[in-house]
């Protein structure tokens, strides 16, 4: 059975949903506070969504500093999985693990709507269970969303098939409608939209359960999805 | 010594800025029509102590460098010690 790292940041806020979900997915997960200086042992780390530090400066800009970081970078390093959602994709872009950044929606609204994705890439931790050209339907819910990168960099992600997720409708202004890219070793993803809001019917879309499940997959886990 | 210093945060150009062009929505309804280009970003006010101006500016580049803005969406403009205005 895989065991899930979930760090909490002071204003993190969805770390219990992704836990709830993983559970369900028959994974272990803990809670690991941010001060804390080892992630224990753990398969796979999820940074959650919420407003790590107030997203005080910028979302993600002090969070990137906290102490659990070295140990989430030397585990990324590692080739460790590590998924950013929302917040988390922030910190992970300020932190340098993913390229690019996340600026203010270009419709200048904060988004909180289902919306449908385009599985772009199979090659990473959250989408190694899922299948090319697959449509997911799940929950966003930010204000900077809207992925933006230099032309080089977006060209380098295009070549290295780093996009792992497009919207299919752009909700945000995103370049190349990037809802979530994965590192050049193609264990850290960073993706916008919720997965873990996404795990039963009665919430309607159990799509999530495909990427958490891949994620899983990535830790050495077999799930039965 | 101890320095003054005032840090301008700037979106980068082509970078999105709701909060100016909300603002800038909302002048010519109070008469000023004329008003273009608004855009909003970050003063940030500190002092720094060094041992002359040249270190004090290396600490203050780097230390924005590496947390007061992002080089992928923002750009920063450090005013030190004489050339940094003093609030009243």
């Amino acid at each position: 059975m895989s065991r899930v790292g979930v760090v909490v940041f002071p204003g993190s806020n969805c770390e219990h949903d992704v836990v709830e979900a993983l559970e369900g997915l028959g994974a272990e997960a803990e809670l690991v506070w941010h001060g804390a200086t080892a992630l224990g042992d753990v398969d796979a780390v999820v940074l959650p969504g919420g407003f790590a530090h107030g997203d005080y400066l910028r979302p993600g800009a002090i969070a990137r500093f906290s102490q659990i970081m070295s140990a989430v970078t030397e585990f990324a390093a590692a080739g460790g999985p590590v998924v950013g959602i929302c917040n988390g994709f922030q910190v992970l872009t300020e932190a340098g693990l993913l390229p690019g950044a996340l600026q203010k929606n270009s419709g200048a609204k904060f988004l909180c709507s289902p919306v449908d994705l385009v599985v772009a890439s199979t090659e990473s931790a959250l989408t190694c269970a899922t299948t090319l050209g697959e449509i997911l339907r799940l929950p966003i819910n930010h204000f900077e969303g809207n992925y933006t990168c230099s032309a080089e960099t977006l060209r380098e992600l295009q070549d290295q098939d780093r996009v792992v997720l497009r919207y299919v409708r752009n909700p945000n202004g995103s370049m190349d409608d990037i809802a979530g890219v994965c590192s050049a070793g193609r264990n850290v993803v960073g993706l916008m939209p919720h997965p873990e809001r996404a795990c039963d019917p009665l919430l309607g879309s159990a799509d999530g359960r495909r990427l958490l499940g891949s994620l899983l997959k990535a830790a050495g886990d077999r799930v039965r999805l | 010594m101890r320095y003054p210093v005032l840090v301008e945060v700037r979106l980068r150009p082509g970078i999105a800025d709701p909060a100016g062009a909300t603002i800038e929505r909302a002048l010519p309804a109070l008469g000023f029509g004329g008003v273009h280009g608004v855009r909003v970003g970050k003063a940030i006010r500190f002092t720094v102590e060094a041992d002359d101006e040249a270190a004090a500016r290396r600490q203050v580049e780097e230390l924005c460098h590496r947390l007061l803005a992002n080089p992928v969406i923002e750009d920063t403009e450090v005013f030190l010690g004489e050339s940094a205005p003093v609030p009243a």
